[in-house]
């Protein structure tokens, strides 16, 4: 007899007893739904917390001049020797890399419409800050680049601030007052939300960095020309980021005239390291998670071995008719091996319905209980592997029952009461 | 001269137990030819059930030969041995040995399964058994909806699904009451006259006289042959 004759052998036999198979797959269904369950709701709060740091911009870099050594005594971070917007445009026309650049000078102030006062931040920028960011202009324009470098008094507000300062609209072309200077406001910034680290995103007002710089904050460096505070820069589609991070410090080296040995004083940011690290968290998470329901999948094993033992002591009779009439001894060995696989798989398949049925009602449960953001991702694979994992333990704690079975003596079995 | 269906010489099966060993068959040298029918009959503890279990090749032979159905029982693998108990022999137990929760038709067709027979060959072979037996009306009843006699029937009909050379049966009588007793010895009758060779243990004489040949077993030894 093959293998595929022994199924329905196997099959007959579990139908016949189906309570007692039910009872065995019981610790199989439930370790496989638990894991099914916290590896998709993990696995979709992870997801969340990926598209944030995406929001971010993955494929950009955060350069600030980085702390002054003189005579062993460090100065903080952004306390040497700043970048100029010359150096932004030498970065953004030099290096083919990048796509996009812009130096920051950020302030905090209050903002003044007839009356009344929010305080925020405004933001000085290239109007490339906006590519960078991946962030999108929600209505009216973005000012030019010929606009930047005017230092025309133009502003583009971001949805907290038009709450807060129009509250019956009509933001666009309206003047905000920011620092005694009255600032023309030309588009809104598309609504972005919390961050990743709570913050109000839509709390600020971007404006041409030379007129922030000049009429606004007033950030000035002795020896350098328009100084910026951070430049930020986006790197070409599909470049390697580790190269770039290398080519950019190359390049600035050169610029800042750093011999060789000597060290950096500047730092290169990327944040798909942020998102790399956050990764490893995230695998560290599922290894847990995956042995956890190893170890609950390996209990439920005990279970069908146990109930396989029982099974085998209760047929003792009907093996020893088997053997009787002609089955093998792997005949009988492979009857009582597919019984067990049969039956785990199916409180693998079973736990899987139910893990995945846990997880969406979690999902859309979540709301009431004050858990908004509650997302739930099954991964396929997750899916595979349990399926596949249960019928590993079907195998595994399946054999000692069905080698019992197969080495019984057909005399003796068939004389049993 | 023609080699006999079974031949048996100078056959033992030694137990080795605590307090020594025991000689359930202590030399036996028997023919038994195609078409027979034998009952062999003897008190407990004559060796009877051991000699069946020989020819059925559920246990080996400690010494001497046994040839059945041309094979020679002392030297084959377990595989080859469940072969033979699969095509040569058909067993008839006492207690019936049918699969609860099973119907009529699929604990007829078992052994043809561990043939690799296909399903519907499987289905066909047993329906004709079933029918051979009288229980062509029964097919899809459960051993739990049939009465004793009736389960022995079945019991008789998967024996004879593999078309077997040798129907051994063990007390097949044992657990019915005497009308079915007759009944059951009635189908055996009947096989025999279609050409059936005919093994049964027994130790009731009234079942013992349906055969046209009685071995006599004592203390491990054939101490008589009627015939």
């Amino acid at each position: 007899m093959n293998m595929m004759a022994a199924l329905p052998v196997a099959l007959t036999a579990l139908r016949v007893n189906a309570l007692r198979s039910f009872l065995a797959i019981l610790g199989v269904i439930i370790g496989v739904a638990a894991v099914i369950a916290t590896v998709s709701l993990a696995q979709g709060a992870s997801d969340a917390v990926e598209e944030q740091i995406a929001s971010l911009g993955a494929n950009s870099l955060n350069i600030r001049a980085g702390s002054n050594q003189r005579g062993g005594r460090r100065g903080g971070a952004g306390s040497g020797t700043p970048f100029s917007s010359d150096d932004v445009d030498a970065l953004r026309t030099q290096l083919p890399i990048i796509v996009a650049a812009s130096g920051t000078v950020q302030g905090s102030i209050t903002a003044v419409v007839d009356g009344i006062n929010w305080p925020t931040q405004i933001l000085g920028a290239h109007p490339d800050y906006v590519e960078v960011r991946d962030w999108t202009i929600g209505e009216g324009r973005l000012y030019t680049p010929q606009e930047n470098l005017r230092g025309s008094r133009v502003a583009v507000l971001g949805q907290t601030v038009v709450d807060e300062l129009f509250p019956s609209g009509g933001a666009v072309g309206a003047t905000v007052r920011v620092a005694g200077q009255p600032f023309e406001v030309i588009g809104i910034l598309a609504e972005r939300g919390q961050g990743g680290f709570g913050q109000d995103q839509d709390d600020i007002i971007l404006a041409p960095i030379s007129t922030v710089r000049d009429r606004v904050v007033g950030f000035a460096r002795a020896g350098v020309r328009d100084p910026v505070q951070t430049v930020w820069v986006e790197i070409a589609p599909g470049e390697d980021m580790d190269l770039a991070v290398a080519e950019v410090e190359d390049f600035l080296r050169i610029l800042r005239d750093i011999e060789p040995g000597e060290e950096d004083d500047f730092a290169v940011r990327n944040f798909a390291e942020f998102i790399r690290a956050f990764n490893e968290t995230e695998n560290i998470l599922g290894l847990m998670l995956a042995s956890a329901g190893l170890i609950t999948l390996f209990v439920g094993g005990i279970g069908i071995m146990n109930v396989m033992l029982v099974s085998v002591t209760e047929r003792t009779r009907e093996i020893g008719l088997r053997l009787a009439i002609g089955a093998r001894r792997a005949d009988i060995r492979n009857q009582f091996l597919i019984e067990s696989v049969v039956l785990c798989s199916l409180g693998g398949a079973i736990g899987l319905a139910l893990g995945v049925g846990i997880s969406l009602s979690a999902e859309s449960l979540g709301p009431m209980v004050g858990a908004d953001d509650l997302a739930v991702s099954v991964d396929p694979t997750i899916a595979l592997v349990a399926i596949g994992a249960s019928a590993g333990v079907g195998v595994l704690f399946g054999f000692y029952p069905a080698m019992r079975a197969s080495r019984l003596d057909p005399i003796e079995a068939l004389r049993h009461e | 001269m023609s080699t006999p269906l079974i031949r048996a010489r100078n056959l033992t099966r030694v137990y080795r137990l605590g307090g020594g060993d025991v000689h359930a068959l202590a030399g036996i040298d028997v023919d038994i030819e195609r078409g027979e029918y034998v009952a062999v009959m003897g008190a407990s503890g004559s060796g009877k059930s051991t000699f069946m279990n020989l020819l059925g090749a559920l246990d080996r032979p400690t010494s001497g030969t046994l040839v059945v159905d041309g094979a020679s029982l002392a030297d084959q693998t377990p595989d080859q041995l469940a072969a033979f108990r699969n095509k040569s022999v058909g067993f008839v137990f006492q207690q019936f040995n049918l699969l609860a929760r099973t119907t009529a038709l699929d604990n007829v067709s078992l052994p043809l399964i561990y043939r690799g027979m296909s399903a519907a060959k499987r289905k066909a072979r047993a329906e004709d058994c079933l029918r051979m037996v009288g229980l062509g009306d029964r097919m899809d009843h459960h051993p739990s909806q049939l009465s004793g006699g009736q389960q022995q029937r079945v019991a008789i009909a998967r024996a004879l699904a593999g078309e077997p050379s040798i129907l051994l049966a063990d007390e097949p009588t044992g657990a019915l009451d005497s009308q079915t007793s007759a009944d059951v010895m009635g189908i055996f009758d009947e096989l025999n006259t279609s050409g059936i060779t005919i093994i049964l243990v027994t130790h009731e004489d009234e079942v013992g006289a349906h055969a046209k040949r009685r071995l006599w077993f004592r203390d491990g030894l054939i101490v008589e042959d009627q015939r």
